[in-house]
């Protein structure tokens, strides 16, 4: 089974985040695999272990996005593709999945494994746009995956509001991974050193043919400013014996902020 | 060409909440622009859903068919892309609901338009409309202008008000349900649901949120009860399903679902950052916990530094009083 997979390096939930002005933002130094592009590695890992094939991971970013392949590498995964961005200051997530479409188009592949959604732009649209630029069957949320390798397809399990549901999909297909799915392993020191030696292959997005300005063109959406989300709450401390406490406790909900 | 169009999700022909507030905003955006309002609503045994939004409307397409059932979301996909590339929508609107979620960026990929997930506000300046939506879980909000329409917009459960029904009553449009089933490459062999009659905790007026303080998971049954005495639904922290006490769909935070309720009580849980990023937006927060240096009390509104165990059941008893 050829698997691929697309991650991205994000600020850790952690990271301090400010906006300096307009759209700049200055954020502290720890980054990252965006947390659910992490399942989809290992998810890619154990179905390799279990029916045999290749796994490649793939990003569109800077030099910077290095860390994270190389992360996944040491996880196990046999390839790394690096897509280079450098003169491209901002994409939204339409550019992204067309650029990752051009680089797939070319690489055969049975599945295809994107996070459900990434920290920074919190939208998961990514996975669902290649998967229809690509024309193959997308799942999202997916929880549990079962390989049936011999019919060309897969039985996946996926979060609805109600709870689970259980399909079948044709190969290939794309699937986004929700939590739950697995439990990323952590690299041993052998795979961060075979990792640190192995070569990422590097393409530069000028290579396929995309050029800044066209980039600008197929962009959907504008960012037009950014603003940091204000603390809203100021607490009032509610005390006493449990009863007194819980007393006033209903008082304030009704007649101070009227939600009983 | 124009106008707005508005999916009208339901649950077993009855339509959701958050359809009913789109249902309202999306009416108040065509009047405003003096253009049309229009809704598609598809599934089976679904008049009903039809007829409540019908008087929201100028017009509802109802696809009604057995195959249309279960939700499966090649088969949507093809209904609503022949749809809309007939009718030509400027902005599209569904709630930020895991279905919609899955279904409209598809039909982003497939239209080859922009999506705004988890709309928080609309904006609307020279006629143009621009859209607030939160980036690094909630961190910071941005203003997204699409560049061309249509613009597909899922909007965040229980940002926009519940209008009253309008008397007048739409047109309902019985449509041909047509779809190419070569083309469908997915299909559906089992649903499992969590409970019957369950409140989906991004609809819920009240959400009741326990952690660890807990201590088991039997406990919770605390928290449902005065979940039940609210009205609301039960939430869980990311540390109490990973344990396992409670299921992966009751987790609230960056990797479990954003809730809004009117009243979030937070009940031993310490209130880490990835916990906050899927409640801040609630209206009022009350925290329970013994430790008053959790961070917790940092987003709630009335803290109270106690046992729960000790208070909870006085605030069940208490709640049940007030209700006769």
């Amino acid at each position: 089974m050829e698997i691929l997979v697309c991650v991205k390096r994000v600020p850790d939930s952690e990271a301090q985040i400010e906006v300096k002005e307009g759209k700049a933002l200055k954020i502290e130094e720890k980054y990252t695999m965006n947390f659910f592009d992490n399942l989809a590695v290992e998810e890619a890992l154990r179905i390799k272990e279990k029916v045999g094939g290749k796994v490649t991971v793939l990003t569109f970013g800077s030099a910077s996005s290095l860390d994270v392949l190389r992360t996944a590498l040491a996880m196990g995964a046999d390839e790394a593709i690096l897509i280079e961005d450098e003169n491209i200051p901002y994409k939204d997530e339409f550019v992204t999945a067309k650029v990752l479409s051009k680089v797939i188009k070319d690489i055969p592949y049975d599945l295809i494994l994107c996070g459900r959604e990434a920290f920074d732009t919190s939208s998961g649209l990514v996975g669902p746009f290649l998967g229809k630029m690509l024309g193959i069957p997308v799942i999202t949320m997916v929880t549990k995956v079962e390989v049936k390798p011999e019919e060309r397809q897969l039985e996946v399990e996926r979060e609805i509001e109600e709870g689970r549901e259980l399909l079948k999909v044709k190969l290939p297909a794309l699937l986004t991974t929700q939590k739950g799915l697995n439990e990323p392993r952590v690299p041993t020191v052998m795979g961060l050193m075979k990792a640190m030696k192995a070569s990422i292959k590097r393409i530069k997005a000028e290579d396929l043919g995309i050029k800044p300005d066209s980039i600008l063109e197929e962009m959907k959406v504008e960012i037009s400013k950014l603003w940091e989300e204000k603390k809203k709450r100021q607490i009032r401390w509610i005390k006493g014996t449990p009863l007194e406490m819980v007393k006033e406790l209903i008082e304030l909900l009704k007649t101070e902020a009227r939600v009983l | 060409m124009g106008g707005i169009l508005i999916y009208g999700e339901h649950r077993e022909g009855k339509l959701k909440r958050v359809s009913y507030e789109l249902l309202s905003k999306g009416r108040e955006i065509a009047r405003e622009l003096g253009e049309k309002v229009k809704a598609v609503i598809l599934g089976n045994r679904i008049e009903e859903a039809a007829r409540e939004a019908s008087s929201y409307v100028d017009e509802v397409f109802v696809f009604e068919d057995p195959i249309l059932e279960n939700y499966n979301s090649e088969v949507y996909l093809q209904i609503l892309e022949r749809l809309i590339r007939r009718e030509g929508p400027s902005l599209i609107m569904a709630g930020a609901t895991l279905q919609a979620r899955e279904l409209f960026p598809l039909l982003g990929g497939v239209l080859e338009c922009s999506v705004i997930v988890e709309c928080i506000d609309i904006k609307r300046e020279d006629g143009r409309l621009s859209y607030v939506k939160p980036f690094y879980g909630g961190k910071i909000l941005g203003e997204v202008i699409p560049k061309k329409p249509p613009h597909i917009v899922l909007v965040r459960p229980r940002v926009f008000p519940v209008k009253e029904k309008p008397s007048e009553q739409g047109l309902i449009k019985k449509m041909e349900v047509q779809v190419d089933m070569s083309k469908v490459g997915l299909s559906t062999l089992n649903v499992f649901k969590v409970k019957e009659k369950v409140t989906d905790i991004t609809e819920a007026d009240v959400v009741v949120c326990g952690g660890r303080g807990l201590k088991a998971p039997e406990n919770f049954k605390l928290l449902m009860e005065l979940a039940e005495v609210l009205g609301g639904a039960v939430g869980a922290t990311r540390a109490v399903v990973d344990a396992g006490w409670r299921p992966q769909s009751e987790q609230v935070g960056k990797s479990g679902k954003t809730v809004s309720p009117n009243l979030y009580l937070a009940i031993g849980l310490s209130g880490a950052i990835h916990h906050v990023m899927g409640m801040d937006s609630s209206k009022v927060v009350v925290a329970i916990n013994k430790d008053p240096t959790a961070p917790i009390f940092e987003y709630a509104d009335y803290g109270l530094v106690a046992d729960l165990f000790e208070v909870v059941p006085i605030l069940i008893e208490e709640l049940k009083k007030e209700r006769g």
